[in-house]
């Protein structure tokens, strides 16, 4: 029992961050935004929220939480931002930007765990582990499952309200339907809303990341993400865009990484074979879009 | 129908059908090109013209039915064949490449029978042969339309086209430019080639050609000498109907209340000339815009709030309703159900949420009223006929009352039925108070529904009455000063 | 050899992946295809060359390179081209595959073992006269072999491009496929033999990387060089010598970090190894690069 049970929430908490980063990923392509930075913005929420635990806890106790997570979702948004700002202003190719982000996003951490925010003895890459009152609680005794989780469905459960009842969300969806019409028929501020759009992505991809640390890692270190924001790409795309889809892909990716890694330590299965899964899947979900007729994003030619 | 002499039998097509879905778009559609003859294809927009020349040219394959070049069955699977084969064609939305150069244009095409540095050599040699000259180091995005169409002529030329196919050839060009074209032609047959000639201009036809054919709904419905015809008997054809049935339904009795918009020392952005531009719309009339090759375009568009001024005051109403030219790709989403995109009219401005039940009944009752033709107020536009995705569109414009609708060639592609619809919906909206200001290539169209027209032209903007003649004569710049 | 010198001949070193990988993408998005899985196929050509070198031969090794990235390639292919799917999300998933594939497929069959795979290595080989120039004679011509038939296929690609009816065409179907095939040119084509070039010059880049650098394999060698050589793309005006040129900046870019150790300036390692994602944003943000693109990159019309 101990074991399932094990493998049951271990999967739950590695879909967590792959839930909120899906969103992340449904939300910007939904709105015509090809948000490949994920990966970066989660870095940078999880940058923020380690700071913030850090240098706060003494100061804010239990509160510290909530005001890491801000700041988490913050940071992701203005990582997000100078991508958007990229393509607002120079009509920057986003996919390019946020992926180069990306990296800088990794470098930039090795720095910070080398230098600046290196835990005291100065001999691991690593900052200082969080302290207990800065930690998301753990929803059942034993287990890694902790709140995040909770935060993730609630977070899929408002996006999915905002995409069907909201006229917000509704000029998200013409906007990256066709931005032409959009502007044409809609009169709808088709430039305003694609910026929204790729902040509010990003501010949902530094959630993921600071929940991470609040909730996994307790600390921020190097290859903190084993490409979370790159998994999220093809559980949003298996999901349709749909936030209600993404609780069940992130899930289905989370049994299947949680189950590879025990696959590779039980069988010698390489892990990565997960990634390949995922790749093949949207391939697959690409193909049957493309015989269908129609493009998975509903995207006309951007002007 | 003519009988084909094999000797001078240029290009014949027999039985040929084709279908696009389930859309029949040629029926049983057979057609006779002689050598040194010009045959002109006449027919409405939709009639299939285009489709049967493209099936020449090799860039569709028919259904059924076959071709044969010189007396000789071929199959023209790509335009590769049609041009070896001898068969070039002028299109009617260019198809050069505005970043390269003459040469390189007339390079292309020739399958690398030369490069872009042999068709100088090339160019040289035709312009000594016929007098059709270009620099051939110009590019292509510095000419004018007239310039542009001789190097598509040119080109087909250059890659030794016996017969020329002409898609819409004069929509862009001014009268001096339409001479000097006919008359590269007429040298061009004389000498042996042969020319078709596709217009849905009837006076052109009757001047020029020797031969005509009219298609109707993709079917030949005649097919003769041009000096066997009459202006009537070629009008009947092509509308299948009395020339004079619009203007039984023309209502002159209405009500014109002030101004609605206005424009004050405008200019335009697509402008060359860049004049200033003064015009008045009133409400509760309906002002027609004839223009030629689209130089109204951003007149209306700037009427509708949808493209900015480089300078000038406008004053606009509030609620503006616009119907562009383009459904497919600017008033409608073709992922969106049908209401879906009638939540679309006012997106911009909504706040809060949305009652998706108001909106599905709303949709249902612009369904009903404008007599749209779809299964439910979730159909996807795609499911729709063009005629039903126009009656949506107008439908739904007009659902938020605004005091101004601004319309782009409102019944281009509709079968008539669904055009009458139109213009019947544009008068009773006028008589409710509306301003109905809408853009026509079609001088017939602009006659029959203005209350007032607005002719643009290269060098102003000037007001007409709803005449035929004036309105063409405005056009050509021959309208006496006081407006006679 | 002075800093200068070693610097340049850093630069170069540098470039030679970046040169190839964006020398080939040119040619793919002047035919109208932008591949995101430029990045797919550096990383497989670096496995492949890699699987392939282990029989004993440098040139089998970039031979394996080749073939690899032109799978890739044609994998793309089918997808963006046969099928008109979606190219931005075509690439991006095939480059996720690639990663994860050459990942799995390396651990599988080299990492279990732990045996230290060692390949042969193609070391530098100078040119006679040309190695004695000063200041770059080292830098451009003390390179290994393969940096050599860079520099042979950059104005042989230049020529092609701008001197045949072949490259007219191609020109021409990146600029208006319509008006290309109403010319009697074959798009598609075109269009899948500049994106399997594209390819294969990916896969020699990859396979630079490990058979002419690194001396072996590593997950995700390839290091997001395939976005930095789009970006390059750009930079370059999607002219042969433009893109020579900018990828010879992003080398030196990153080389600089051999700059400011020798002066014995003390800047984080990791600020030069951000250094070309940084300089990627910049050009991107298109220093005059934009307005040139080939009018139909990345579109395709209905009717085509």
């Amino acid at each position: 029992m101990g074991a399932e049970l094990a493998l049951l929430t271990d999967s739950l908490v590695r879909a967590t961050p792959l839930i909120i980063a899906g969103l992340a990923v449904a939300l910007a392509f939904r709105g015509g935004v090809f948000n490949i930075g994920a990966e970066g913005q989660l870095l940078a929420g999880a940058i923020a929220a380690t700071a913030v635990s850090l240098a706060g806890a003494p100061v804010f106790g239990r509160a510290v939480v909530l005001i890491a997570l801000i700041a988490a979702s913050l940071a992701g948004a203005l990582w997000a931002g100078i991508a958007a700002e990229l393509r607002r202003r120079f009509h920057v190719l986003e996919i390019i930007s946020t992926i180069m982000l990306n990296f800088i996003a990794i470098y930039f951490v090795s720095f910070l765990v080398r230098g600046p925010l290196q835990e005291p003895t100065h001999i691991y890459p690593q900052t200082e582990s969080l302290d207990t009152v800065a930690r998301l609680p753990v929803l059942l005794p034993e287990t890694r499952l902790h709140f995040g989780f909770v935060l993730a469905v609630g977070l899929a459960v408002f996006l999915s309200w905002i995409f069907r009842r909201t006229a917000m969300g509704f000029r998200i969806r013409a906007t990256g339907a066709s931005p032409l019409v959009a502007r044409m028929a809609g009169r709808i501020d088709v430039s305003r809303t694609s910026f929204l759009v790729f902040l509010f992505s990003g501010a949902l991809a530094g959630i993921a990341g600071g929940i991470e640390v609040t909730g996994v890692t307790f600390a921020l270190y190097e290859n903190l993400s084993p490409g979370y924001g790159y998994t999220a790409i093809a559980v949003a795309l298996i999901a349709g865009l749909n936030p209600l889809g993404v609780i069940a892909s992130g899930i289905f990716f989370g049994v299947l990484e949680t189950g590879a890694i025990a696959l590779q330590r039980e069988f010698g299965v390489p892990s990565s074979i997960a990634s390949v899964i995922e790749a093949v899947f949207i391939l697959a979900a690409l193909t049957l879009t493309a015989v269908r007729g129609r493009q998975l994003l509903g995207r006309a030619s951007a002007s | 129908m003519t009988v084909s002499n094999a000797t001078d039998s240029a290009l014949e097509l027999r039985e040929i059908t084709k279908r696009f879905g389930s859309v029949i778009a040629l029926d049983d559609v057979s057609l006779a090109v002689r050598h040194g003859r010009i045959t002109a294809l006449l027919g409405e927009n939709g009639a299939g013209k285009t489709t049967l020349m493209r099936i020449a040219f090799g860039m569709i394959q028919p259904d059924a039915g076959w071709i044969s070049v010189n007396g000789v069955r071929k199959k023209l699977a790509s335009p590769s064949d049609a041009i070896a084969a001898g068969i070039g064609m002028v299109h009617q939305q260019f198809s050069l490449i505005p970043a390269m150069t003459v040469a390189e244009n007339v390079a292309l095409g020739g399958h690398g029978k030369y490069s872009a540095g042999q068709a100088v050599a090339t160019l040289s040699e035709i312009a000594e042969r016929t007098g059709l000259k270009l620099d051939p180091l110009a590019r292509v995005a510095d000419l004018g339309s007239a310039d542009r169409q001789k190097l598509e002529i040119l080109r087909t030329l250059a890659h030794d086209a016996k017969l020329i196919i002409l898609d819409e050839p004069t929509a862009a060009l001014t009268p001096k430019d339409v001479a000097e074209l006919f008359r590269q032609l007429k040298s061009f047959v004389s000498g042996g080639g042969a020319v078709v000639l596709i217009t849905h201009k009837l006076a052109d036809a009757q001047e020029h050609a020797d031969d005509v054919t009219v298609l109707r709904r993709g079917r030949v419905v005649l097919s003769a000498r041009m000096s066997e015809t009459t202006r009537d008997s070629l009008v009947e054809a092509m509308l299948g109907v009395s020339p004079d049935i619009e203007s039984a339904e023309s209502n002159r009795d209405f009500i014109s209340a002030g101004p609605v918009a206005s424009l004050e020392a405008v200019v335009l952005p697509d402008d060359p000339h860049r004049r200033p531009v003064d015009l008045q719309i009133n409400a509760g009339e309906i002002l027609g815009v004839a223009a030629l090759d689209g130089a109204a375009r951003s007149l209306l568009r700037a009427l509708a709030n949808r493209s900015p001024l480089l300078a000038g005051r406008i004053h606009l109403p509030s609620r503006i309703g616009f119907v562009p030219e383009n459904r497919k790709d600017e008033a409608l989403i073709a992922d969106f159900s049908l209401s879906e995109n009638l939540a679309l009219a006012n997106a911009g401005s909504l706040h809060g949420t949305i009652d998706w039940n108001a909106v599905r009944e709303d949709t249902r009752r612009i369904i009903s009223d404008f007599d749209v033709r779809t299964s439910s107020s979730e159909a996807l536009p795609a499911q729709l006929s063009g005629g039903n995705q126009q009656r949506f569109v107008l439908g739904r414009e007009l659902s938020g009352n605004p005091s101004m609708l601004v319309l782009e060639n409102p019944t281009q592609g509709l079968d008539v039925n669904a055009a009458i619809f139109v213009h019947e919906r544009l008068r009773q909206a006028r008589n409710e108070g509306t301003a109905v200001v809408f853009y026509s290539s079609d001088l017939e169209e602009l006659a029959d529904l203005s209350d007032r027209v607005a002719v643009v032209t290269r060098t102003a903007v000037t007001l007409v009455s709803p005449d035929r003649d004036k309105i063409g004569q405005a056009l050509l710049g021959t309208l006496e000063k006081d407006g006679s | 050899m002075s800093a200068f010198e070693t610097f340049l001949e850093g630069a170069v070193r540098t470039a030679t992946p970046l040169g190839f990988a964006a020398l080939g993408e040119t040619v793919a998005e002047r035919s109208g295809v932008i591949n995101i899985g430029l990045e797919g196929a550096i990383i497989a050509g670096a496995f492949g060359g890699f699987v392939a070198a282990g029989s004993g031969s440098v040139w089998l090794g970039f031979a394996g390179s080749m073939v690899a990235g032109i799978l890739v390639a044609a994998l793309f292919a089918i997808f963006a081209i046969r099928i008109r799917a979606d190219q931005i999300i075509t690439g991006t998933a095939i480059s996720l595959l690639c990663l994860g594939l050459t990942a799995t497929l390396y651990q599988q069959m080299y990492g279990a073992t732990g045996a230290a795979l060692s390949i042969p290595t193609m070391s530098a080989m100078e040119l006679p006269l040309l190695s004695s120039i000063p200041l770059f004679g080292r830098a451009l011509f003390a390179q290994p072999a393969i940096a050599y038939l860079l520099y042979i296929m950059i104005p042989l690609v230049w020529w092609w491009m701008y001197r045949t009816y072949e490259g007219l065409a191609l020109r021409a179907t990146g600029e208006d496929p319509r008006a290309a095939v109403a010319a009697g040119i074959p798009a598609r084509k075109f269009q899948t033999m500049s994106v399997l070039f594209g390819g294969a010059m990916g896969g020699i880049a990859g396979g630079v990387l490990v058979i002419a650098q690194a001396g072996s394999f590593a997950e995700g060698i390839s290091a997001g060089r395939g976005f930095i050589a789009i970006a390059i793309v750009v930079l370059g005006r999607w002219h042969p010598l433009g893109v020579a040129a900018a990828a010879l900046i992003f080398g030196a870019a990153s080389a600089l970090q051999y700059f400011f150790q020798a002066l014995g300036w003390p800047v984080p390692y990791q600020l030069f190894l951000a250094l070309p994602y940084v300089l990627t944003l910049f050009g991107l943000a298109g220093i005059a690069g934009r307005a040139v693109a080939p009018a139909g990159l990345g579109r395709w019309p209905d009717q085509v």
